[in-house]
């Protein structure tokens, strides 16, 4: 009985995995992340945060406005690294515009809807806001509160999206399916087939999570790579350091380790070293604790990002907008560049904590390198 | 006077093998992990299964002294998030501090168990609640201390407790740096109990407090003692669990529940009066040789975890049981 029960159970959670995991995988998108990743930015060179891919532009003559102004941006929160990193980006960016930028509101939803819906209502009906920025912490549950700002004033959206046209453009990016595919295709690049990979994840569930496994999945699969397994780590070292030490306890052999972040990376590359093992192929991300343990180890490595200079460039188009100059619309899609073997140096920066996100695109930016926590 | 003792060793023998039902089930575990996967079999597997039930095992048998005297102690994971979180902060990559900062940390560990064994002692608050409280203050003060990240680094000489692993050593392969650690604090807490006046003291003060009062016993000092061996044995196993993993905001989460949970196992009684620092030791392998067991299978994490609910509670109850039948 129990056990026919367990047997009912464990044939339903696959299936809902399955099913889950179908809503995130979009050949479409895939397709459309794959061409954008080998595009040529137009834009500043050196800039990243400036360029844009794709051709569109959005008109703003209409919101043009002289004098000082004021930027409301609402933030999902700094529940993570990335964001604090990306907040900072934000303000260090916000003080480059003095002379233009009166006052800059930021709104912090602490993670929740319903906060960050009546903090937008809040900032529209303050009256003080010039454009509105809004990092969405759902994309279903702002979308309503977006559209009511729209009304009102520019507004400008970047990292998650929501489901309307109404903003003047919304920054991201190429994605999950560009992160994927990235370290999916390096790590395909540098194994056989037959081959064994173990994925690591944070957690399941998470759109922009989900399509990077998904994306590096279909490449594994084309390329005939064996996904030994896959384990969420809940982004904690411990366990993802038993998670990796129980595989090689298995007795299975990992030629490849492959991440959907790289905040752990080097817990799992410690597991191999206290086993005596040699270090895998590894895909992390672009942390400067990964990137030193890359360098000094002599690693073959690859760190994707999703970068965090995204929010510098989320002042720069409200600003942009405000001057009534044409913005990339109605997606300003920003390049996605990995950091590769050839690039690595020039990222490390021995002053920076361990989780500072490299392609943060902030050495130039006021208060460098304190303001992002590091040493003078 | 002295006709009393004559009859008494024959039955504490008698007593003391029974209780070691841990070991047992230990055994049983561990032959279908090697059943599986025969390399568990090897001298290094079975010392990395040691180094990774390390800090495990010392919280149980810290756990073990507030349980014999008749108390929980659930603030043991909280203080061991502390202790890491601490460490990484205070330390911040500098080799030179470390010895420093384990001392301060051993200091911080002291002071809540004091508060602990105060609590509980002089105002009369059940353990159970007061340590709850200590666990929501140290958890809130660590998360505030850090800001709910994992800030700054920890140096090897730091990391090495829980990670260095000498190769090439005789007869057993490789030893772990945490298995003479683990080594050493069982030594100490089976010295405490067995050789020491304190053992017995804390057996009466379990069984019965208020006899125990009657005959003399420092009911106070025994518990406040209690729960400072505890809160040392929670300041090691988070210094292991930092150097085995590195900085974790949750490093210490739910191990409190899993050290009640190891004691009772190995045969400790709930609410005190009887259990060994065998049942401590024996019982957290059994429940880390459990979740080997678990993980070698590859069942989802779901299930892992119902199973490992199922398998608890059919252990305790089975201890449990086994204890009424005794009494």
């Amino acid at each position: 009985m129990t056990l026919r029960t367990l047997l009912a159970t464990t044939v339903a959670l696959t299936f809902v995995g399955q099913a889950l995991a179908q809503d995130f995988n979009d050949p479409a998108e895939f397709k459309k992340q794959r061409e954008q990743l080998s595009m040529t930015p137009q834009g500043p060179e050196d800039q990243p945060w400036a360029q844009h891919l794709g051709d569109g532009m959005a008109d703003t003559a209409k919101y043009k406005k002289e004098g000082q102004v004021t930027l409301c941006f609402s933030n999902a929160g700094v529940f993570n690294p990335w964001r604090v990193v990306g907040l900072n980006n934000l303000n260090a960016e916000a003080e480059l515009h003095k002379d233009r930028l009166k006052e800059l509101i930021v709104v912090d939803a602490e993670g929740k809807d319903d906060k960050q819906i009546s903090d937008i209502e809040a900032l529209v009906s303050g009256g003080k806001c010039d454009a509105l920025i809004v990092s969405p912490n759902t994309t279903a549950a702002l979308t309503p509160a977006v559209e009511a700002a729209c009304a009102k004033l520019p507004v400008i959206v970047f990292d998650r999206g929501v489901n309307t046209s109404c903003p003047v453009t919304y920054i991201h990016p190429v994605g999950g399916y560009g992160f994927g595919i990235t370290s999916g295709e390096f790590i395909a690049s540098k194994l056989k087939k037959g081959d064994n990979v173990l994925a690591l994840r944070i957690m399941p569930g998470v759109d922009v999570l989900e399509t990077r496994y998904s994306a590096a999945k279909n490449i594994f699969d084309e390329a005939g790579i064996n996904v030994v397994g896959s384990e969420f780590t809940g982004s904690d070292r411990a366990k993802t350091k038993s998670a990796v030490e129980d595989y090689i306890n298995r007795g299975e052999k990992i030629d490849a380790v492959w991440m959907d972040a790289g905040d752990t990376a080097t817990a799992a590359l410690e597991a191999f070293e206290d086993a005596g093992l040699p270090y895998p192929v590894i895909s992390g991300e672009d942390q400067q604790d990964f990137l030193r343990k890359w360098q000094s180890e002599k690693l073959t490595a690859i760190g994707p990002a999703y970068p965090t200079y995204q929010w510098r460039t989320a002042i720069i188009a409200a600003l942009d907008v405000l001057d009534g100059k044409q913005v990339p619309g109605p997606e300003w899609v920003l390049p996605q560049p990995a950091i590769t073997e050839d690039v690595l140096t020039k990222y490390i920066d021995e002053r920076m904590p361990p989780l500072h996100y490299s392609l943060c695109g902030c050495q130039e930016l006021p208060g460098y390198p304190e303001r992002w926590g590091g040493k003078e | 006077m002295t006709t009393v003792p004559q009859s008494s060793p024959s039955r504490r023998q008698a007593a003391r093998i029974t209780v070691n039902s841990g070991l047992v089930i230990f055994v049983a575990l561990y032959a279908v992990i090697a059943f599986l996967q025969p390399n568990y079999l090897e001298p290094g597997l079975f010392m990395n299964f040691l180094r990774r039930a390390a800090p495990l095992v010392i919280l149980s048998c810290g756990q073990l002294y507030v349980i014999l005297t008749g108390g929980f102690d659930l603030s043991m994971g909280a203080v061991a998030t502390l202790v890491v979180l601490a460490a990484s902060i205070l330390i911040n990559g500098d080799p030179e501090t470390t010895w420093a900062v384990i001392g301060a940390l051993y200091a911080m560990g002291i002071a809540v168990g004091l508060v602990n064994g105060l609590v509980v002692a002089f105002l009369k608050v059940p353990s159970i609640i007061a340590t709850l409280g200590t666990m929501l203050l140290v958890n809130g003060l660590a998360l505030a201390w850090s800001g709910g990240a994992a800030r700054g680094d920890l140096p090897d000489n730091f990391r090495n407790l829980g990670r260095l692993v000498w190769r090439n050593v005789p007869v057993i392969g490789t030893l772990p740096l945490a298995a003479l650690v683990l080594t050493g604090f069982v030594a100490l807490a089976w010295f405490g109990l067995n050789a020491t006046v304190y053992g017995k003291r804390a057996l009466a003060v379990g069984d019965n407090p208020r006899a125990a009062e009657l005959a003399g016993t420092p009911v106070a000092a025994t518990r406040i003692l209690a729960f400072v061996v505890s809160a040392v044995s929670a300041a090691t196993a988070g210094i292991l669990l930092g150097g085995f993993s590195g900085v974790s905001v949750n490093a210490g989460e739910g191990l409190e529940l899993q050290a009640i949970a190891a004691c009772v196992i190995g045969g400790a009684q709930l609410l005190g009066g009887r259990g060994s620092v065998w049942s401590a030791v024996f019982g957290a392998l059994s429940l880390f040789a459990l979740f080997t067991l678990l993980n070698l299978l590859g069942l989802p994490q779901a299930l892992r975890d119902s199973i490992q609910g199922l398998i608890l509670i059919a252990a305790v109850g089975a201890s449990m049981w086994g204890n009424r039948r005794r009494t």
